[in-house]
């Protein structure tokens, strides 16, 4: 197996490629990214690109990847400006569709990591989403819109190109000791906030879990839309009761304005995804994805006590594990140089 | 795709794909996921005991102890055909729908729950869920949002008593010349899902909700500015002021359980006929209708029954 990876600076693209490191019958790993991986690597070949992933096809050809993780989709509106998320959302997409369709192009997989900001959130949804239920009513937010106009171009991919195996997984939101999520932010303020008068249900998926779903579909025959999400849900109550967190009401009229002075001061960045959230909530079908043999490590409950527990020890050591600094010359050094004994490990 | 998942024992080296040829090195263990026991029970699940539809049993627990006088001296509700409610398994209950603030609805809950001691999940009108607190309450206390998705999943995978009024608002905000006359139950969705689900429909006709809470006069014009169903007038609040907002009339109430009808259907069918769905929905609106008739040729008094 021969695997290209979009994302390498981000957390997901860089664990991916470590576990891909470890399998023997992964031959090669590239990664690709506007930025430096974000963790130590062994084997995996970083090539620095522009955001929208506009020189992928010279990449595919030379290198000869079947397999394409695309890691790189953001979902994180509070990180990033409307015009980089359609960059990097959207025409990243389409230019790394580009280059997998080419003609006599190797691809033979691709999984993108795409997310259930795709359903929305609003009063008229069912409990439990499933891959083929509609959104109730249409996309608000500059990410949703990015998202699903990425998974339709997957989609129209994925029928033009029968040869193709295409698995899009959609993950809930996501818990985990390295992940700097809107909901970990917010659940790391001395009190967290709520809108007046509402409690909704929550799902969210452990980050051990987003890798595992991502290394089973690249080692498992899976093409689909799948949902993933951790079993079970719930309340925000709940989750801040876990965390140990107090509660802090804002109005539920006009709470984007409302949050708009936090957000000046840095205080809190709540973006208009995660108030939806915080009103009306989300379920999703997990069923799909679990029927193809994947097993979850954590519920929803185990991944907020996963990250209740991170907390405390963050809180004990300070914020945990020295970053890691990708130095060029160095990694070149070790991966290239003749001098290099690499038969010994 | 995923049938052929399905089938295969859950074990790690049989699911890697055929033309890898993996050697299955110790490393290669902790790649693939390692299949764990599913996680048992609710306390894997849950930590407090608000269930996945956001139902509350402590919370519902306290609205019993509030309820119940209300349900035995205020309504003295009484219930004829109990025996018709299956006692395991899903089943979908329809009811006739009345009163500008519909007081059907906790009483079949209530007395289905006191009676039976089963759970009963009331689909509404989603506009509730948008109302702070009053949406929260009402998800706790059981109310879950009308949306097809949610009456399959809690019929069919959780086996629960789910209860519907067909005519939604159509029922409620009807003038109290209307009373009792059943509109079209909606476009016969309910039997659609209940065929899907594979469970039975149980009818229930009520008497005594229509009296709790007439409406007089309304506005149609003030209802579409304010964009909700209708703004009612109603007799609690000439008699009362605006206090006939939340008090009721102490009409008698009588529901009468008939019998279940079961459709001879596979389940989880695409699509079901369509013209057999209407003759359904239309024949069970018929049943509820001659019972109502029925009970009122017997009723002397609106008061006491």
């Amino acid at each position: 197996m021969r695997v290209l990876v979009t994302g390498l600076g981000t957390f997901w693209g860089s664990r991916l490629a470590q576990e891909l490191e470890a399998r023997p019958d992964v031959e090669v790993v590239v990664g690709v990214d506007t930025i430096e991986p974000m963790l130590p690597l062994e084997r995996t070949e970083f090539v620095r690109t522009d955001s929208s992933h506009s020189i992928l096809q010279r990449i595919v050809e030379a290198t000869q990847v079947d397999t394409i993780l695309h890691t790189h989709l953001a979902v994180d509106s509070t990180k990033l400006s409307g015009r980089a998320m359609h960059e990097i959302n959207v025409i990243g997409t389409m230019n790394l569709l580009a280059a997998a369709g080419a003609a006599d192009s190797p691809v033979r997989k691709i999984v993108v990591k795409s997310s259930t900001l795709v359903y929305g959130s609003n009063y008229q949804d069912p409990y439990f989403f499933r891959e083929e239920t509609a959104r109730t009513r249409g996309p608000k937010t500059g990410i949703e819109r990015t998202l699903l106009e990425c998974e339709s171009f997957v989609r129209d991919f994925a029928e033009d190109n029968p040869h193709v195996l295409v698995t899009v997984l959609r993950f809930s939101n996501v818990l985990g000791d390295h992940m700097a999520t809107p909901f970990a932010h917010a659940l790391r303020m001395p009190a967290a906030p709520e809108l007046f008068g509402f409690d909704p249900r929550l799902q969210f998926t452990h980050e051990d879990d987003v890798v595992n779903a991502l290394m089973y579909t690249t080692t498992h025959d899976v093409a689909g839309i799948y949902n993933v999400a951790g079993d079970g849900l719930v309340t925000w109550s709940e989750v801040c009761r876990i965390l140990g967190r107090p509660r802090v009401p804002l109005p539920p009229v006009l709470a984007g304005l409302a949050v708009e002075p936090l957000r000046a001061l840095r205080v809190l960045d709540l973006p208009p995804e995660m108030l939806a959230l915080l009103r009306y909530g989300r379920g999703v079908d997990n069923s799909r994805f679990k029927r193809t043999g994947f097993r979850y490590k954590y519920t929803t409950a185990g991944a907020v006590d996963a990250f209740a527990r991170s907390l405390r020890l963050e809180r004990a050591i300070g914020s945990a594990e020295p970053g890691y600094r990708y130095e060029r010359d160095v990694e070149t050094f070790f991966r290239h140089s003749p001098a290099v004994v690499r038969e010994r490990r | 795709m995923s049938d052929q998942w399905d089938e295969q024992a859950p074990t790690i080296r049989l699911r890697e794909p055929d033309d890898l040829d993996v050697e299955a090195t110790p490393q290669s263990t902790e790649l693939v996921p390692v299949p764990q026991p599913e996680p048992e029970g609710d306390s894997a699940l849950r930590r407090g005991d608000v269930d996945a539809w956001g139902r509350s049993e402590r919370l519902r627990e306290v609205a019993r102890t509030v309820y119940d006088p209300m349900y035995s001296h205020w309504f003295r509700v009484e219930w004829e055909g109990l025996e018709h409610i299956p006692r395991e398994g899903g089943a979908l209950i329809v009811a006739n729908h009345a009163a500008a603030i519909p007081s059907d609805a906790p009483v079949i809950m209530h007395g289905i729950e006191k009676e039976l001691q089963r759970p009963v999940y009331g689909l509404a009108e989603n506009l509730l869920r948008a109302i702070p607190m009053l949406g929260t309450l009402w998800s706790r206390f059981g109310g879950v949002p009308a949306h097809p998705d949610n009456a399959y999943r809690l019929l069919h995978d959780d086996k629960q008593l789910v209860l519907v009024f067909p005519e939604g608002t159509k029922g409620t905000g009807k003038l109290y010349r209307d009373r009792y006359k059943l509109n079209r139950f909606g476009r016969g969705g309910f039997v659609e899902i209940a065929m899907r689900a594979g469970v039975p429909v149980v009818p229930i006709a009520v008497v005594g909700a229509e009296e709790s809470m007439p409406i007089v006069w309304k506005s149609p014009r003030l209802a579409k500015m304010l964009n909700v169903p209708y703004v009612p007038l109603t007799a609690n609040m000439l008699l009362f002021g605006p206090a006939g907002l939340f008090v009721y009339l102490p009409a008698k109430f009588k529901l009468r359980v008939l019998p279940p009808v079961h459709f001879d259907v596979p389940p989880d069918q695409e699509r079901y006929s369509r013209s057999r769905v209407m003759d359904e929905a239309e024949h069970i609106r018929e049943r509820i209708q001659h019972a109502l008739y029925d009970m009122l040729r017997a009723r002397r008094s609106v008061w006491s029954g």
